[in-house]
Formats: C-alpha cells, structure tokens, sequence
C-alpha cells in the first residue's frame, strides 16, 4: 500500500487558506512568502499556508494537529466545502477548484463521503433515513434506497435500530450512522474529520478496530483529521503532522518516530513506545550464515511491540520472513530489548 | 462605522464622559430652579390640536412644533396610495382576496351563503374534534381543556362570535406564517436583507397596536378583513426573528454533511436547514397565534367581527359582567390554541414500521366516524346541533352583585388608596418629570448611552429623543415615560422578590411558571376589565393595568435565571460556608443579574404596549392622542406618535440590552 501509486487520487499544491480574504488576494513578496503586513490590515487569518500532498488509491492519510492547527480547514479545502484562497486541488486528474455547483454536487453525490466530528446527524430524521439521505438526494427510488440503507445498517451492525432517532443513540452508535451514511454512496474517497474525538477511550478505541476492518474490506482512499496521536500511529500508513496551517512533516509512521523533522514533530514522538511503531523489519539485521535461528518466524511488518514477548522467550536470534515467506532477516534479543527498555540501555552502555 | 464608534472608548472615558454629562445635568437644573435657564433650553413647542381635551398647562404653549412630521408623514402617505397606486393593489387584496378567503373559512365554521352554501356544523362536531385532537397530541388532561372550552362558547351563547374569530384566526395564521417563513429566509440568505429588515422589525415590535390599525385602515379601508390584515402585519415580526434564529442556529457540520450528501441549495434549505431549525419555527408558530389571539379585540375598532368586537361593545357600554363572559371565552381560547400547537410542536412523531393501517392511522379514523355520528344525531337531536337561545346560560349578572359588593364594602378602602397613589406618587413624579428642562433629559439619556454603549449608544438614543422633542410630543411623551417608569419600578420591587421566592424551590417554581406561561397568553384587552371593575376610569387604573400585565417577564427571568446557575456554582458557595443571606447577595443576584436585567427590560417593554392600551381607561399620554388620531383616521399624526412610543421602547431596550451583553460577556457567560 505504500508503494508509490501512478497518479494520486487526491493531490493538492501550495494550497492556502487565509480567513478574511477573499480568493486572489493572497499577495507574495519576492520570496514567495505572504506579506504578512498586509493580513494585519485585513484583520486576516492564515489557517493553511502553503500545504502540498498527494493520497494515492487505497491509503490512509492521517492527518495529526492540535486544536487550531488548520486541519479542519484543509480537510474542507480538499472536499471544497471551503474555497481555498490560493493553490491547487486535483481529485483523479480532474481540477477540484475549477468544477461548477453542478459538478461538485455531482462529485459529493457519488464520488466522496465524510464523516464529522459531532457526528451531524440530522436531528429530524430515523437512522435509517440518515444513511439513505445522500441517496435520496440523488433522486434514488425508495424501495431501492432503503435496501442499500439497510446493507449499510448491517455493515455497521446497527440492526435493529433502523426506525430510532439520533438522540436514541449512544455516542458510538451514532457515529456509526455518520459512517453508515458516508459511506451508503459507496464514495471512492472517504474524509473522515475526528471522527471519535467526541468518544470515550474504551468506545474509541472499538470504533477504531471497527474502522481496520471496514477499511481491510473496503479499501478507499482515505484522509483521516485526528489530534490524538495514538489514533494515528494505530491507523496510518503516512501521517502528515500540522503545524500553525503548516505540514510539518509527513512519512511513515516508523520515518516520522525515528527521524522527526522539526522540534514540533519531536515533542511528539518523544514520550511515543517505539515498540509500537517499529516494525521487525526496521531493526532486523542481516543473517550471519552460522547462526542457528528459531523454529517459528516472524513477519518482516509485525510491531516489534507484538512480537516481543515470542522473541524474548527464544534462547536464539528469530527470523524475519516476508509476504512471501521468504527470509530477509533475523531479529536478535538485544536489539528487541534496546527498543522496549532505551533508557536502561543507555546507562549500561556507559 | 458601527465597529469604529465602540472600538475608540474604554470603560473609564466611557463613565468620565457621562459623569461630566451629569453634571451639566445638575447645572441645568440649578439654573431653572434660579429662572436662568434660557426658554429655548427648557420648553420644547408643542404639537397643536383643535379638539384637544388638555388640562390647562398643556394648551399654554400653543404654538406649533419644530417639524411638521405629522403632515410630512400624511402627504407621504397619500402620495403612495393615491398617486402611485398603492392603494389600488391593497384595496384589491383586501376586498378581493382576503375577503373571499375569509368568505371560505367563514363558511365553513358558521354555515351561510357567502361560500359554498354549506350549512353550519354541528357545536358537538367541533367538540369530537377538539376532544380527540387534545388526547392524541397530549393526553386526556388537554382533551378535557379543549373539550370545556368549545363547551364554554356553546353554552354561554357565544358560539357565533368565537367561530367568526376562530375563522379569522384560521385566515391569518398561515398567511402570517408564511410571511414570516419567506422573509426569516431572506434575511438568512442575504445579510444586507438582515441588516435592512431588523430596525424595522424593532420599530415594528414596540410600535404600539393602534399605531398600526390607522395606516391598515387608510390602505385597506375598515372591515371585518381589514382586521385580519392588521392581524397578519403585527404577527409576522416574531415569525421572521425566530425563523432566522433557528436557521443560524443549525450547526455548520449539519450544513457540511448536507453539503457532502449532495445537496443542491433548494435541498439544503427544505431538507436540512428548516427541518433543524424545526424548534424554533415551532415557537414562532406559537407565537403567531399567540399574536393574532391578541389583536382579537384590537382588530375589532377598525371592524374585525368576533368576540373581540362584541367585547369592545360590552365594554363601552360598560357591561362589565358581559365583558368577563366574553373575556373569559377569548382567555379560554388563547389557552387552548397555545396549549394545542405547543403540544403540537413538541410532540414526538413515531416512524414505527409494519403497523396495521387502522392503528396506525387511528385517531384520524376515530375522528371521521365521530364526525359523522355527531351530524347524524344532531339530525335527530336539535340540540347537538345547536343550543337555542333560550337555554343560554350566563353568569353576567352575578359578576354585577361582585362588583356592587366590592365598591359598597372596599369602596372607601380603595378609594383611599387611590388617592394616596395619584396624589403622593403619581403626580409629583409627573410634575418633577414634566419640570426637567427637555435639554437635560437629552443630555441624561445621551449621558447613559455613553456609560453603557460608547458613542454609537448615545447617538442612537439621543437621535431617537431628538426626533420626538422635533415632533412636538415631548409632554406627552414624558408622561408616557413617567407611568411605565413608575409601573416598572412597581413591577420590579413586588416581581423580583417574588421570582426568588418562587425560584428557592422546585414545585413553587414549576407552579409559578405555569402561571406565567397562562397569563401570556391573556390578550392584552382583558387586563383592563378587573381594573376598572376595581378602580373605575383614572390614571390610577391605568397604571394597575400596566402593572399586572407587565409584572409576568419581571417574575418569570428572574425565576430562570436564579434556577440556571450552574449547580457546581452552588456547591462551591456552600464549601465556602455561605449562610442563606450571602448565598443569596454573593450568588443569586449578581450571577444572573444580565439575564434578569433583560426580564426588566421585557417588562418596559409590555409596559409600554399596555400603557397605550390603557389610554382606553383615560390617561392623557400619548396613548390618549394615538386613539384620537385612530378616530379621526389621521395617518400621519398616527404614525408619528407610535414612532414616539417605539423610540421611547427602543431607547430603553438599546440602554439595557446593551448593559446585559457586557455584563454577560464579563461574567464569561458568552
């Protein structure tokens, strides 16, 4: 999935958002920076400045940014709910920004689904006509609409609860009528905006299993907005941290954990257990021919994390295999150890 | 411009400023009271009127005043009607379409020749439909309400008139709503409709009601339909504020998600936005009927038929005990239609699938065959059908011998009192009013909104006691003034201690809401009726009336705000070891001062409706001259004096809500 894809489902350039001006009025110096001066007069605000990034088909791009750091704002410059102030937006090839009314509602209506934070879901209407509202919007007749709100009902295992109203439902529940609803057009390109920040941690962190496997079975193409960090190392395949409307850095989760660009994406990883985000693969080294190895395998993408316990109780180095079962390294107890206790390992050493 | 005028002042120039206004206050003052006061700082010229009935100070300044805007407004007026033609499309509407509209309604309720020639339905038909409309949107309780009330007009021979006013409500309501729909979109959609329609709407809410009737009557000309435009016009304005407010209120990620469903914009409006703004468009529809109930008897002086009407006859005549039948019949149906819809609006749909059609649609089938049956028996019984004039029951006489008895037994008592009132009171707080050199009490209220708004506050306030000392009312504007100032200062010592003793517990609470709630809707009118049975026809009545009316916002805020202090605010007060007294003066009071303050306000506000309603009880304020213009059809003195009084309201609003927003935003309560 990480392979680099032909062409970007979703690929913005140098996208900026300033609040209080209006398009084609952000001005550049020479250096191709804003002129700051110009916003103060404006009573303006930059919520995103200059952000470039590309999704491929089937990633998952979270993007991870503390309150206020324009991250809302991006995930709505990429579904155009907000009119970007300057840059650049291609949804498959084709220019997001340049697209008339009919277009765009011809997009949202078969291309795109979202998900909210607080769910939005409409307070006069049952599940099931929550979830089958985008398809009556696009003019679907009704005995078809309610059966393929009712696979979404399923997919979401909300059965039974079809003829409740939202303030019927628990919190969970209720985003699971937010996800059943985005994704009842059957989108290509799935936002989906803190999702469960509005959640408990125990019914997070169920809606988060719940997700992998929605998305193990369904494969889109996803930009996920969280601020909890955690949420996005469990989820990713890149992360993009934002920073004051900047991308301040984004890779893998392994890349950005182990070589933080800036000081900002440093705070971050700090306090992260490196087990969790590590991977055999990352810390496996080169079989010397004489060793003998364990009888049983691990695989070269399992967390170093979930495998520790196996490797630890093993007198001898295990080895790694690939997708093909193929050896490509072996893991050695030390380097399992240095990872899970990095403090201790230190002392030692000196 | 508005930003840049409150930006420049902080709070200290702001209370420098008005303290320095004061004192030239005072110096005014000590001037006068030293005869040197030049004439043109103390006496404004006054409007002149030919048939005036002024006591004697009034008429010594008899010349005319510094602008003419009566005949200003007057040729304007006439201008519009006659020589563009206004009044050929009002005339059209009114006698061509609202005519025939009511013609249809009327029809149906009261039987007759006027539209399709059906015959009048029986009372008991009316009475299954209440019945079952009250049970399926309530309960039985309501049931019985509704029920009793349809009994009430049968029985007491009043059938006829509260079918004419239910059709005129029937005729009015939905029009009013709809205008109030279209415009609340309008002002959402395009904020320059906003920004164009609120001083309107302002103007329009504190305009007193027969302000209004005198252009309605120059356009419309006077009828039973005339009524029901005058209706329509005055219920809109909550209608299109409180559309707006829901609207707004709709949070952007509803907005996003309709969005990201693939709405067009029809689509978002009718099935996202309105149907989440459902709350409020409720209340406003509640409100409207609300309104309309109260024009019943307003409506009736330019000739709306109903029990308004026959109530204004009962009550010039001075057939008080008539009056509380009807009064009590117009009570009855405000409560029912309010009670009704609001059940109406709260009530939860139920979606459930796979019910039998028989039960799902149970009430409506239950309603028809009932329907029938009633037409049926009263074939057979005439007195279903109708009850006969000669078993009309009325209890109007006995309300005489109350009366009687009162003025025998309490008569001297009462009497007493009034005395005391008007001539301790009322009349030096009116001549010390009345006294005041009108510079100073421009330089006083443009020294308040200095104090509490910065420069644009005072302004505004200023520009609004300018345009009335121009017109020439500035007398009778102050004694306007004085009785709301009295009536409020009466309402707040007697409704504010009674809304904290109400508010320290729950069931005295939850009753003395009720009770509120149930005296709202009482249509203005009928607050008069106990007052003059009590206290005959003086400014003292008039005052009482005002009171009683506007002591409900004063008790019912301050019963809200003291029971919405957040209950960990509690807790902490009494961690901290607070006796009953400081709890009280530390927490309760200051807390929700703002949101008390703005049940103040409210209550000016009603004060200033009733006040001019209670011109009908003989005052000599601007009420009086606004029932002049209203007899003698004077459009433009109409309208200028209803300006007076809504600037007189809008002057105080502006002060107080202003005052409760930065006290609100210090207190961190948004």
């Amino acid at each position: 999935m990480n392979s680099a894809p032909s062409q970007p489902v979703i690929r913005c350039q140098s996208l900026y958002k300033v609040f209080g001006l209006s398009p084609g009025q952000l001005q550049f110096d020479n250096n191709g920076l804003i002129d700051r001066s110009f916003l103060d007069r404006k009573d303006a605000v930059i919520a995103v400045h200059n952000v470039s990034l590309d999704v491929g088909a089937g990633e998952l791009l979270v993007v991870m940014g503390l309150s206020g750091s324009g991250k809302s704002t991006l995930i709505r410059c990429l579904s155009r709910l907000i009119e970007p102030t300057s840059g650049t937006v291609e949804i498959e090839g084709s220019d997001l920004l340049a697209m008339s009314e009919k277009k765009l509602i011809e997009l949202r209506r078969n291309k795109m689904g979202m998900v909210f934070q607080n769910f939005a879901l409409l307070p006069h209407r049952t599940v099931l006509e929550n979830i089958a509202f985008p398809l009556q919007m696009r003019g679907m007749k009704r005995a078809k609409y309610v059966e393929n709100a009712m696979k979404m009902i399923a997919l979401v295992g909300l059965d039974g609860k079809e003829n409740s109203f939202p303030r019927e439902l628990s919190g969970g529940q209720q985003q699971r009528v937010g996800i059943a609803r985005s994704l009842a057009v059957e989108p290509d390109i799935w936002f989906l905006d803190e999702p469960f920040s509005a959640l408990d941690p125990l019914i997070r962190k169920e809606m988060q299993d719940e997700f992998l496997r929605l998305q193990s079975m369904l494969k889109k193409t996803i930009v996920f907005i969280t601020h909890d960090f955690d949420e996005a190392l469990r989820l990713a395949d890149r992360i993009a941290i934002m920073y004051h409307g900047n991308i301040e850095q984004i890779g893998s989760p392994e890349d950005i954990v182990l070589n933080p660009a800036t000081d900002y994406v440093r705070k971050f990883t700090g306090d992260v257990p490196r087990e969790k985000v590590l991977t055999a693969g990352s810390v496996m080294d080169a079989r010397k021919s004489e060793e003998e190895l364990a009888s049983r395998s691990v695989r070269i993408n399992d967390r170093v994390g979930a495998i520790a316990e196996y490797v630890l109780g093993q007198p001898i180095p295990v080895p790694v295999v690939d997708m093909h079962d193929q050896l490509v390294g072996v893991l050695h107890q030390t380097k399992v150890l240095q990872i899970l206790f990095p403090d201790k390992d230190t002392k030692t050493d000196s | 411009m508005k930003i840049l005028l409150n930006k420049g002042l902080s709070k200290q120039r702001r209370t420098q400023g008005f303290l320095v206004l004061v004192a030239l206050v005072a110096v005014l003052l000590l001037c006068k009271y030293f005869n040197l006061l030049p004439e043109f700082l103390d006496e404004l010229p006054l409007h002149t009127e030919k048939s005036s009935i002024d006591v004697g100070y009034l008429e010594e300044a008899s010349y005319d005043e510094l602008v003419p805007v009566g005949a200003i407004l007057d040729s304007a007026f006439y201008f519009l009607r006659d020589d563009l033609g206004v009044g050929i499309v009002t005339r059209f509407l009114s006698y061509d379409i609202l005519k025939n509209l009511i013609n249809i309604f009327d029809n149906i309720l009261l039987g007759g020749s006027k539209g399709f020639g059906f015959g009048s339905p029986p009372w008991t038909t009316l009475l299954v439909i209440v019945l079952i409309l009250g049970y399926a949107l309530k309960g039985w309780r309501l049931a019985l309400l509704s029920g009793g009330a349809v009994c009430y007009f049968a029985i007491f021979g009043l059938w006829q008139y509260a079918m004419e006013t239910l059709s005129l409500l029937v005729a009015a309501v939905p029009v009013s709503i709809l205008i109030g729909l279209v415009l609340g979109i309008l002002c959402y959609r395009k904020k320059s409709v906003e920004t164009m329609l609120m001083p309107i709407l302002n103007v329009a809410q504190t305009m007193p009601h027969f302000a209004y009737l005198i252009p309605v009557v120059v356009f419309f000309g006077v009828g039973h339909q005339t009524g029901v435009i005058a209706t329509i016009i005055f219920a809109a304005p909550p209608m299109v504020r409180l559309t707006l407010l829901g609207l707004q209120k709709v949070p952007p990620e509803i907005l996003d998600a309709g969005k990201m469903s693939g709405c067009s914009n029809g689509q978002l409006m009718f099935r996202v936005q309105l149907p989440s703004a459902r709350n409020e468009i409720m209340l406003g529809i509640n409100q409207v009927i609300m309104q309309c109930l109260a024009m019943v008897v307003i409506a009736a002086f330019i000739g709306a038929n109903g029990l308004g009407q026959r109530f204004l006859h009962k009550l010039i005549s001075l057939k008080l005990g008539e009056c509380v039948e009807i009064g009590f019949a117009i009570v009855l149906l405000a409560i029912v239609l309010d009670r009704l819809s609001r059940a109406w609006a709260e009530k939860k749909r139920d979606y459930t699938a796979n019910l039998p059609f028989y039960r799902r649609y149970k009430y409506p089938i239950l309603m028809v065959v009932l329907v029938a049956l009633t037409y049926i028996l009263s074939g057979y019984f005439p007195i279903l059908d109708k009850i006969p004039r000669d078993l009309d029951v009325t209890y109007a006489k006995g309300w005489w011998y109350l009366t009687d008895w009162v003025v025998i037994n309490w008569g001297s008592s009462l009497k007493g009192l009034r005395y005391f009132v008007i001539v301790d009171l009322l009349t030096p707080l009116r001549d010390a009013l009345l006294y005041m050199p009108f510079s100073s009490v421009l330089l006083l209220v443009g020294g308040l909104g200095l104090l509490l708004g910065g420069y644009y506050s005072a302004l505004l306030t200023l520009g609004f006691l300018v345009f009335i000392a121009l017109a020439g009312w500035w007398d009778r504007a102050m004694i306007t003034a004085y009785m709301v100032l009295f009536a409020t200062f009466i309402c707040i010592i007697v409704g504010i201690p009674l809304g904290i003793w109400s508010a320290m517990n729950e069931r005295r609470a939850r009753a003395a809401l009720f009770w509120c709630d149930t005296f709202q809707t009482f249509p203005s009118f009928i607050y008069i009726l106990p007052v003059i049975m009590l206290f005959q026809v003086n400014d003292f009545a008039a005052i009482m009336a005002v009171i009683v009316y506007a002591i409900i916002p004063s008790v019912r805020y301050t019963i809200e705000g003291l029971r919405n202090i957040p209950p960990e605010l509690h807790e902490a007060v009494t961690m901290a070891g607070c006796n009953k007294r400081q709890r009280l003066f530390q927490l309760q009071l200051p807390v929700p001062l703002p949101h008390i303050m703005l049940g103040v306000n409210q209550t000016i506000m009603f004060a200033f409706s009733m006040v001019i309603i209670a011109a009908f009880v003989g005052t000599i304020d601007l009420g009086q001259s606004i029932f002049k213009a209203l007899s003698e059809t004077a459009i433009g003195k109409g309208v200028t004096l209803g300006l007076c009084v809504s600037f007189l309201a809008l002057t105080v609003d502006h002060l107080i809500t202003r005052w409760a927003r930065e006290r609100r935003q210090s207190l961190g309560l948004g």
